[in-house]
C-alpha cells in the first residue's frame, strides 16, 4: 500500500499535492485527469500539483489514498516525443553566463546543445515552459536586477531552469540566445508548443 | 509579433449599420468580460472573466440573457455610450449615479433605451466594478473560448476606446422573469472568509493571528491581477525560497516584505511566494469590489474540506 502524498488545502475546491520531485509531478500530471473526476484545473509546479475541482464540486474525502494508487501504478509514464527547437546563441548575457560558469562561450553553447530537457511545469505566462535537465555546470543565478523588457523568443537560463520567453515581458533570467519558433501562438494547433512532461532538444540555426 | 500580442480589437472606429452603440468616453478602464477561459492553467493561461461573478451573472439574468453573455466591466469610472439602436441594458455591481440623457436611471432593473439616447454610467460611489449587460449580450470574437480581456497577458478583447462601435449578440433567452432584483449594498468593512493554507506553516506564529484579527487596507495598487494590501507585516518564519506552485483567485500571496497580495481573476497561474490563506469563492465578489482605501478583515470559513481542519487556529 503506497503512502498518500501530503495534501494542503487551497480554498474550498483546491488541493495542493506535495510530491518528492519533478519526475513524480510529471507522472501525476500525465494521468490524474483520467483517474479523478470533476477537475477544472491541473497545474504542475516544481514539486507540487495543484488540483482544482469544477465550481460546485469538492475534493473527495479519500483523495489521499486515490492519489497513492495513481502514483503506485507503474504504468503511468509515457515516452514523450522530443520537440526540437531551433535557436541562435546570440543573447546579450552569453559572455556573462560563460564567466559565471567558468567556461568559454563556445563551451556554454556546446553544453546547452548536448542536453535533452524535460518540461517540469508551465507557468508565469501562456506557454512559458520551465525546462529541467540541463548541464549541472550550466546554472547561472538570476540577474541582480531584472530587465524591464525581455524580447519574445529569448532563450534564457536561471539556476537549473531553461526557458524560451513566449512574449515580451519583464524578466530576470540570463539571455543566451533566440528561438526561431513561438512557444505560444493563437493561430497554431497546438497553441502551446510544450506541455508538462514533454522532452526538448535545441538545435543551432543561423539567425 | 507573437500570438499573445495580437489582442483582438473591438470593431473599428466608424459606427457601422449594425452597431448598437458608440463609445463617447470609455471611462477609466472598461473591459468586455464573460466567465473567462477556465481549464487552461496548465499552459499558463489565466482564467480571467468577470471579477465579480455574482454581479455579472445577475446583470445577465435581469437582461434576459444566458448567464455567461459578454457584458462590460467598469473600473471606478464607467463609460458614456451613445446608442444608435433601441436596446435594453442593466447595471449591477458597484453603485453608480447613472444617467440616461441627463435623467437618473436605476440599477438592478432593465433600462429601455431609444436610438439617439446617451447613457453615462458615471463613477462608483462605493465598490469598484459596475457591470453593464445588454439584452442579447455584446458580440466580440472569442480568444481561447472567451471574449474576456486579460490584463496579465493581453488575451481577449482590447479595453474600450473612444469611438469603438459595440454590437449585440444573440444570447437573449426568453423575456426576463424578474425585472427588479433586491440587492444589499456592499458592506463597508467586508469580512472575507478564508481557508488557511496551503503555506500557513511558512509564516511566523503571530502572522496567522495578525491575519485573522487585524484590519488590512486596500492600497492604490489594484488591478484585475491582484490587490496589494497594507496592514500588519506577515513575516515568513525563515528566509527560504518557495519553488513555483499553482495558485488560485482569492489567494493571499505574501512576498518576503510581509505585505500580502490578494490575487484576482487575471492572476498568473503559478507563483513563487507562499500563500497564507485563500478567500472562499462565495466571498470573491467582495474582493472584486474592494477599492483603494477600503478596510478588509479576514476570518476562518466555517466549513471543512477533506484536507483542511478549520479549527486549527494558532
Amino acid at each position: 500500500m503506497a503512502v498518500p502524498p501530503p495534501l494542503r488545502p487551497v480554498g474550498e475546491r483546491g488541493v495542493l499535492v506535495e510530491l518528492p520531485g519533478n519526475a513524480t509531478v510529471r507522472k501525476l500530471t500525465a494521468v490524474v485527469r483520467d483517474r479523478i473526476a470533476g477537475l477544472e484545473e491541473v497545474v504542475a509546479g516544481h514539486e507540487t500539483v495543484l488540483l482544482v475541482w469544477e465550481p460546485g464540486r469538492r475534493p473527495p474525502g479519500d483523495l489521499g489514498s486515490r492519489l497513492a494508487d495513481v502514483l503506485g501504478s507503474a504504468s503511468a509514464t509515457r515516452t514523450a516525443d522530443v520537440v526540437e527547437i531551433p535557436v541562435s546563441y546570440d543573447g546579450p548575457d552569453l559572455a556573462t553566463v560563460a564567466e559565471r560558469c567558468a567556461m568559454s562561450p563556445d563551451e556554454v553553447v556546446r553544453r546547452h546543445l548536448a542536453s535533452t530537457y524535460e518540461v517540469g511545469f508551465v507557468g508565469f505566462a501562456p506557454g512559458f515552459a520551465y525546462l529541467l535537465g540541463g548541464d549541472p555546470e550550466l546554472r547561472p543565478p538570476r540577474r541582480d536586477s531584472p530587465r524591464e523588457r525581455v524580447p519574445a523568443r529569448s532563450l534564457a537560463l536561471a539556476g537549473e531552469y531553461c526557458a524560451v520567453y513566449p512574449a515580451a515581458s519583464p524578466g530576470g533570467w540570463n539571455l543566451i540566445g533566440t528561438a526561431h519558433v513561438d512557444p505560444f501562438d493563437l493561430a497554431r494547433e497546438p497553441k502551446a508548443l510544450l506541455g508538462t512532461g514533454d522532452r526538448v532538444r535545441f538545435v543551432e540555426r543561423a539567425a | 509579433m507573437t500570438g499573445i500580442d495580437a489582442a483582438a480589437g473591438l470593431a473599428p472606429a466608424v459606427a457601422h449599420d449594425d452597431a448598437v452603440a458608440v463609445v463617447v468616453d470609455p471611462g477609466a478602464r472598461t473591459t468586455l468580460q464573460d466567465l473567462g477561459r477556465a481549464g487552461l492553467a496548465h499552459v499558463g493561461v489565466p482564467t480571467s472573466g468577470a471579477a465579480d461573478r455574482a454581479a455579472f451573472t445577475l446583470a445577465n439574468r435581469l437582461a434576459g440573457n444566458a448567464e455567461d453573455a459578454p457584458a462590460l466591466e467598469t473600473t471606478l469610472r464607467g463609460p458614456t455610450l451613445r446608442f444608435t439602436r433601441a436596446a435594453t441594458v442593466v447595471l449591477t455591481g458597484a453603485p453608480v449615479d447613472a444617467q440616461l440623457d441627463g435623467r437618473p436611471v436605476a440599477m438592478h432593473a432593465p433600462i429601455p433605451i431609444r436610438p439617439g439616447q446617451v447613457l453615462a454610467v458615471g463613477t462608483a460611489t462605493r465598490g469598484l466594478r459596475t457591470y453593464l449587460a445588454i439584452r442579447g449580450g455584446f458580440d466580440a470574437p472569442l480568444t481561447l473560448g472567451s471574449v474576456s480581456n486579460d490584463e496579465l497577458t493581453g488575451l481577449g478583447t482590447a479595453p474600450l476606446a473612444a469611438h469603438d462601435a459595440l454590437r449585440t449578440g444573440d444570447l437573449a433567452l426568453d423575456q426576463p422573469a424578474v425585472d427588479v432584483a433586491p440587492v444589499a449594498a456592499p458592506p463597508t468593512t467586508p469580512n472575507l472568509r478564508v481557508v488557511l493554507g496551503p503555506r500557513e506553516n511558512w509564516f511566523a506564529p503571530d502572522a496567522v493571528t495578525a491575519l485573522l484579527t487585524e484590519p488590512f487596507t486596500v492600497s492604490t495598487s489594484v488591478n484585475r491581477i491582484g490587490a496589494r494590501l497594507d496592514g500588519p507585516t506577515l513575516l515568513h518564519r525563515e528566509d527560504r525560497q518557495l519553488r513555483s506552485e499553482g495558485v488560485v483567485a482569492g489567494a493571499l500571496q505574501v512576498p518576503p516584505s510581509g505585505q500580502p497580495i490578494l490575487l484576482l481573476a487575471d492572476h498568473p497561474t503559478t507563483g513563487g511566494y507562499p500563500v497564507i490563506a485563500v478567500v472562499i469563492g462565495d466571498d470573491l465578489p467582495l474582493v472584486a469590489q474592494a477599492r483603494p482605501g477600503d478596510t478588509l478583515r479576514f476570518s476562518v470559513a466555517s466549513f471543512t474540506t477533506p484536507v483542511a481542519d478549520p479549527q486549527r487556529l494558532p
